[in-house]
């Protein structure tokens, strides 16, 4: 099975990639754009889609700081 | 006591890891990625450097290698195990040190010699990485806090990667796993400006 794995930063832990990308709109004329944050996108092809969680616990995604979202395709 | 140094595909720092273990205490050998023993070492450093590419995240691959195993055990056992920055992040991810290393707050890598408080006492010691922000829930940090777990901070105006708390350095809760940010094997010659680095290789020295 395909599968895609979103990993954002977890919500309130400083995002300086977004942050960045966030203040360098306004220099190419992207006005109003707030709240950027940057993750990771993994596909995948899974053939036991059952441990794709465990998968995104132990390796994907560090939980402590990162949460993960599960997409299949 | 004989130091084993571990080396992956991306350390860097291994070999200047290896000549401080032996300025520190005598004797000390390098360990493969990928072997499962340590060859009755007595303690085991994770140098810095760039395992695995960094890939996926700082660490998180190495912390799969044959050899982590036995630094698990290692740790386990309550013998001294001592992680220098990429080091320090791989130890994270292994699980066998509390919180993680983000991005530096600037984005910038920092390259500079930086005092360290242990106690009262300042260290000078060289700092060099990109994913050096010490983060921790608050929880966990009052926690570390309380069990002086903290090891080392960074002194006023030395936190230039953004640490919670100005923290440079952690332990666990034994105090024989010791991850810190910046370079101790780079501080242990007078001819680089410090022997600084050499205390920090002492205190993980009563563990073995």
């Amino acid at each position: 099975m395909k599968a895609r794995v979103l990993i954002r930063p977890k919500e309130g832990i400083l995002d300086p990639q977004g942050k960045a990308v966030e203040r360098a709109l306004p220099a190419l004329g992207f006005e109003g754009v707030e709240h950027v944050r940057v993750g990771r996108m993994v596909e995948l092809e899974a053939a036991d889609p059952e441990r794709l969680a465990e998968l995104c616990e132990k390796l994907l995604a560090n939980p402590l700081i990162e949460d993960y979202e599960i997409q299949t395709l | 006591m004989i130091w084993g140094v571990i080396q992956f595909p991306g350390s860097c720092d291994e070999r200047d890891a290896l000549y401080a273990c032996e300025v520190a205490s005598g004797e000390a050998r390098m360990v493969w990625h990928e072997d499962r023993d340590l060859g009755g070492v007595d303690g085991v450093v994770v140098p810095g450097g760039f395992s695995y590419g960094d890939y996926l995240r700082a660490g998180a691959i190495a912390r799969f290698a044959p050899a982590m195993e036995a630094v698990a055990e290692h740790a386990a056992a309550g013998k001294p195990v001592l992680g220098i920055c990429n080091g320090f992040q791989v130890l994270c991810e292994a699980g066998l040190l509390p919180g993680a290393l983000l991005r530096n707050v600037e984005l910038r890598f920092i390259c500079r010699q930086a005092d360290l408080l242990d106690g009262d006492e300042i260290l000078s010691i060289p700092m060099k990485h990109g994913e050096g922000r010490y983060y921790a829930p608050d929880a966990m940090l009052d926690e570390l806090e309380a069990k002086g777990q903290v090891a080392y901070r960074y002194a006023d105006g030395h936190n230039s990667n953004g640490s919670a708390r100005d923290i440079a350095g952690v332990t666990n809760e034994a105090g024989n796993v010791l991850g810190l940010m910046p370079h101790p094997e780079h501080a242990v010659d007078p001819l680089t400006g410090s022997t600084d680095g050499l205390k920090v290789f002492q205190r993980l020295a009563e563990h073995a």
